[in-house]
């Protein structure tokens, strides 16, 4: 029962290692990123998780409430987006500007033009 | 005035950089980010004076109090760092100029200006701040900044580099992300001072080890720890010669700096290496680097990846000397940050010299290179000696308190090995030495001067100050030593 | 001028010489005046030393503080006193030798020569008077790179190749050795500073003090205790200079006097031959000294064999230190003198033979004697002295080191020592009888050595049948000679002053 009161954590979990997974097993760079967004969703998940009160409503002050969750983490991770927002427009540049200069975005094929040159 | 020197350290490279960025005529933003670098390090020495004097110094951002406001808070480990940086920041900007002129052109120049702002802001902020969560927002900065400044190299292969990095960097942070919020979760603060006093009374709970585990980790991917090193090489290789001397010297020695301060202050040296078996772990991987990072920097070709792999080597050391946990051991590591910050940047800047005239830092080219640019080449074996670690320079000081330590743990076969990896620096300088001095220079070889001064005075003050400093070791040492002092007391 | 200023000058004015050396790149004649007064300068200012320190004076200053507690200090102490006469006297001679040989040679890059030569003497006088082991071995690591562009001097494949052998060694067992010796002393001990009676007594117990003889013994490379060798032979691609004045006497003696100076000053005698971990050392160098000899029998190249004799000779010191007492001190003391003096002889006439006849194989110099009837006669006294034959230096120090045998009661080392004489014999001894009694095999090569160009005075002695060396060298290997007969007879102001290193109340 417990495992299961759990859930959002094994969410977590998923997430973060089919984000990590795409990252490492794909060559395509698009996709890199794209597992790398997965990966860093996993962990805004996980942080608004450990900010939720059981029975907690948006910590607004409001008459007849008392137990409110949170609001840290939610900040926190409003600071993380952003963070990753910039990473993943600067890593889509990059690959643009790799795209113009190998004329692929096949991580193996960048290879075998690198060893050639 | 003196009371906001903490947040000037930080707020004077950010508003640089918008100004960099609005400044296009000609080189002005050069002038710009001259003016930003010099105050920085004018502010960190005033900042030193300061904790040397009145101990620990804590800045409420915005007047709000900790824990709940960030706290800037500077102690000796941290006003050491900061001079690090901004002194290679200052010395840096200067040679910068020819340098990222001939290697960008001129329209382009106000680009890497803001962008070597921010990095230099970010960097400056990690070490300045007292909150965790802060100091991963500092340290994107700095990251995704420098992924830019990376990718900014004329080969093709910069982009490649820089896209690698910022795959691996990003894991790095997400980890320390990850690892941060397994604190607050457990402790219900961010501030690191109150971390410490929090985790202090605890128990050892499985989200603390977690939490451990994962901020080791990302860490040690920053720090381009052995077998994490992996985006070192290539982008230490094709990034512009200013930005590879500029990371080289301070980046990853910002990231040793957030280990030390995760380790000693955070967690205490009790969890670090008394729960956790993180000494003998460290103590391994830093062997490994000392050996297989040099023995590849002896085969390369291309002299700037060589120095990369060295650089990682190098970083062994400073891991080495953390993994001791005594006094003379941290002193060792911390005096290393110090003392490969200059040798490091200063043989970077002076192959970025060699760059400039010949466009190449293929060992292949440096034939006879001895003759045909004296100075530059003297900076570099200068700068090569320290790697060494042959007496007179500071690579000695950092070898002698590595060994100390070693022998005070009693592993004195550590001790053998810090010595023994030495060797193989001298293989791999000594290698360019023959090229440089004992080969003739080829016929077909046009003639050149040796740099202009403008590149080659601030390669000199870092290789003098690599000497100055192995002989005047008050500064080093002595900070080193109450700081080690500092963090080996708060556990 | 007091003591502390005339060591500092003693260190000093050799670098100041360098700078002037390297403003004065284009006038040859200036370059070479600078060295010859610099080294007179540097040899009245060393002698100058020489009344205070056998009064018993120990001048000396402190340079700066590198690690708390721990200066670059110097202080002058007789056997340091010693070797720094030994050394700045002979820059002299090898000074004025240096320009026969140098000019009549047509050597390249000749500013770079004489530049690094100055600055090997600074760090040589550097360890003669380091006050503490760090101090030393700074000075000890200058000296070896500050030589190593001397080495290779010649920038071809075989020097390059001698280069990384030299500087492979050298580097290596100082850093790999040496150095982890010298911290281990200060973790065990608290202090480098040279003391007589030694640190170490009652530090650490026997085991680890036998570890730490071995650390110090093979660090320290530069004494070329086999295997450890093999940098010397290799450094005989540099000019004959260098190999007379570096390879003969202050790099090696460089190596031994460290020696002698952590036997006598960092462990003590008294401390050594108590713990008993020594006997492995004595061992080692007298298989160095015969094998050495052996070797030196096969080869044909004179400066090899030379530089293989030097290797067997500096074991003779290593033996005389490890045998840890007084007269293997002073036995040790005095040889490093006498050494000097015969060995350097030696190598001056094999660079004359060099310059005056083109030939480096003993074979090939059948009744070169004839033709250069001086150089022969000199190096049948430097034989004479190296082997130890009275009236020459090199006797006394072999008798003092068979004393010293006798008094520990090693007998098998007499046997060593004298054996080894006969070795010495054997393998010097043929060149002086082929060059005078053998009939000289026709060579073509004899007559064409007008390819350099107008035969003048300057570059060779030439009456009749004589072509001898230039006279700049034929006056350098005089005073040399004459050096080995005077040792002979002023051997007793020699032990006086090291009687007070050994304890011996002079």
């Amino acid at each position: 029962m417990a495992a299961v009161g759990l859930y959002n954590y094994w969410i977590v979990v998923f997430l973060m290692m089919a984000g990590f997974y795409i990252v490492i097993a794909h060559d395509n760079l698009v996709k890199k990123i794209v597992g790398l967004n997965v990966f860093q969703a996993s962990v805004f998940v996980l942080y608004i998780t450990f900010g939720k009160v059981q029975g907690g409503t948006a910590p607004i002050i409001a008459e007849g409430i008392t137990t409110y969750s949170n609001p840290l983490p939610h900040v926190l991770i409003l600071t993380a987006i952003v963070v990753g927002v910039a990473t993943t427009a600067l890593g889509l540049a990059l690959v643009i500007r790799i795209n113009e200069a190998y004329g692929t975005i096949e991580e193996d094929e960048i290879h075998i033009q690198d060893g050639e040159s | 005035m003196t009371e906001h020197l903490a947040a000037l350290q930080v707020v004077i490279p950010l508003l640089c950089a918008p100004l960099c960025m609005l400044v296009r005529y000609r080189d002005w933003s050069w002038i710009v980010a001259l003016f930003g670098s010099w105050a920085c390090l004018i502010i960190s020495w005033l900042l030193l004076q300061l904790v040397m004097v009145d101990g620990i110094i804590s800045y409420h951002m915005g007047n709000w109090a900790p824990p709940l406001g960030i706290e800037y808070r500077i102690d000796k480990v941290s006003a050491f760092v900061l001079l690090i940086v901004s002194a290679i920041g200052a010395v840096i900007t200067p040679y910068a100029r020819e340098s990222v002129r001939a290697e960008f052109g001129v329209n382009r120049v106000y680009l890497f200006y803001t962008a070597y702002m921010l990095c230099l802001c970010g960097l400056l902020g990690v070490t300045i701040t007292g909150d965790a969560f802060n100091l991963f927002v500092f340290l994107e900065i700095s990251s995704l900044s420098s992924y830019v400044l990376i990718a900014l190299g004329k080969d093709r292969r910069a982009l490649t580099a820089a896209y690698q990095y910022l795959v691996l960097g990003t894991i790095g942070a997400t980890f320390i992300v990850i690892g941060i919020g397994l604190l607050y979760a457990e402790t219900g603060t961010l501030n690191m001072a109150d971390l410490a006093k929090r985790l202090a009374d605890q128990p050892l709970s499985r989200t603390i080890g977690a939490a451990f585990g994962f901020l080791v980790v990302g860490i040690s991917l920053k720090l381009a720890l052995f077998p994490l090193h992996l985006w070192l090489p290539n982008a230490y290789t094709y990034a512009p010669s200013v930005v590879s001397a500029f990371l080289a010297a301070t980046a990853t020695k910002v990231a040793v700096y957030v280990l030390l301060r995760f380790l000693f202050s955070i967690f205490n040296v009790k969890l670090s290496f008394g729960v956790m078996p993180l000494d003998s772990i460290l103590l391994v991987l830093a062997v490994i680097a000392m050996f297989a990072a040099s023995a590849v920097a002896i085969f390369q070709t291309n002299l700037k990846r060589m120095l990369a792999y060295s650089s990682v080597a190098q970083i062994g050391y400073m891991i080495l000397g953390i993994s001791f946990a005594n006094v003379n051991g941290l002193a060792a590591g911390i005096i290393h940050l110090f003392n490969h910050a200059l040798m490091k940047g200063g043989m970077f800047l002076a192959l970025g010299c060699i760059f400039y005239r010949i466009a190449s830092v293929n060992i292949n080219d440096m034939a006879g290179m001895g003759r045909r640019m004296p100075w530059t080449m003297g900076a570099f074996v200068v700068g090569g000696l320290g790697l060494i670690g042959v007496p007179l320079t500071v690579g000695f000081i950092s070898k002698w308190y590595l060994v100390l330590g070693a022998l005070e743990r009693d592993w004195w076969f550590a001790a053998a090995l810090v010595l023994l990896s030495s060797l193989l620096a001298v293989v791999y300088i000594w290698r360019v030495v023959e090229v440089a001095y004992l080969k003739p220079v080829p016929e077909d070889a046009p003639e050149i001067e040796d740099a202009p001064p403008a590149m080659l005075i601030p390669t000199w003050i870092l290789i003098g100050a690599s000497v100055y400093y192995g002989i005047n070791t008050d500064l080093t040492v002595g900070v080193a030593k109450q700081a080690a002092q500092q963090l080996l007391g708060a556990g | 001028m007091d003591g502390g200023t005339a060591v500092a000058f003693a260190i000093g004015l050799p670098i100041f010489g360098t700078i002037l050396i390297l403003l004065n790149d284009r006038y040859p004649n200036i370059r070479e005046a600078i060295t010859i007064t610099t080294s007179i300068c540097l040899a009245l200012i060393v002698f100058g030393l020489v009344p205070e320190v056998t009064a018993g004076g120990r001048p000396g200053f402190v340079l700066a503080e590198i690690v708390p507690g721990l200066p670059i200090a110097f202080k002058v102490e007789p056997l340091g006193m010693l070797f720094a006469m030994v050394a700045s006297g002979l820059w002299v001679v090898t000074s004025i030798y240096a320009i026969g040989y140098m000019r009549s040679h047509h050597e390249v890059q000749q500013t770079r020569f004489y530049a690094c030569f100055a600055i090997a003497i600074s760090s040589a006088m550097g360890i003669c008077f380091a006050g503490n082991m760090l101090t030393l071995f700074i000075f000890y690591e200058v000296l070896t790179i500050s030589t190593y562009p001397l080495v290779t001097h010649s920038e071809t494949k075989d020097a390059v190749k001698a280069g990384r052998t030299y500087l492979g060694i050298l580097i290596g067992t100082s850093i790999a050795f040496l150095l982890l010796a010298i911290i281990w002393t200060w973790f065990l001990t608290g202090t480098l500073d040279f003391t007589p009676g030694g640190i170490l007594k009652g530090k650490a117990d026997g085991p680890i003090l036998g570890l730490l003889l071995f650390l110090y013994m093979y660090g320290i490379g530069k004494a070329a205790l086999m295997p450890m060798h093999r940098w010397l032979p290799a450094a005989m691609v540099a000019p004959t200079p260098v190999s007379a004045l570096l390879h003969a006497v202050a790099v090696v003696k460089a190596g031994v006097f460290t020696v002698l100076k952590v036997i006598v000053y960092i462990f003590g005698i008294d401390t050594l031959a108590g713990i008993g971990q020594d006997d492995w050392l004595m061992y080692i160098a007298a298989f160095t000294v015969i094998a050495a000899s052996c070797v030196a029998l096969t080869k044909d190249n004179l400066k090899a064999r030379l530089a293989y004799s030097t290797v067997s000779q500096l074991s003779y010191i290593i033996l005389g230190a490890a045998l840890a007492n007084s007269l293997g001190i002073i036995g040790g003391g005095i040889h490093i003198a006498m050494h000097a003096f015969g060995k350097i002889t030696l190598f001056f006439c094999a660079g004359a033979i060099l310059v005056a006849s083109h030939k480096t194989e003993i074979s090939e110099m059948d009744g070169l004697g004839k033709v250069m009837p001086i150089t022969f006669i000199f190096f049948f006294i430097g034989s004479l002295s190296v082997i130890g034959l009275p009236p020459l230096g090199g006797s006394w120090s072999k008798w003092y080191l068979m004393l010293s045998a006798a008094e520990a009661g090693q007998i098998i080392f007499m046997f060593v020592f004298m054996l080894s004489s006969l070795l010495n014999i054997a393998y010097l001894m043929p060149l002086v009888a082929r060059g005078f009694f053998a009939e000289a095999k026709e060579d073509k090569h004899h007559h064409d050595d007008g390819h350099h160009g107008e035969i003048s005075f300057w570059n060779g002695v030439r009456f009749g049948n004589i072509r001898e060396a230039p006279p700049f060298c034929l006056l350098a290997m005089t005073i040399t000679s004459v050096g080995c007969i005077m040792l002979f007879f002023y051997a007793d102001k020699i032990y006086q002053m090291l009687a007070p290193v050994a304890g011996i109340q002079g």
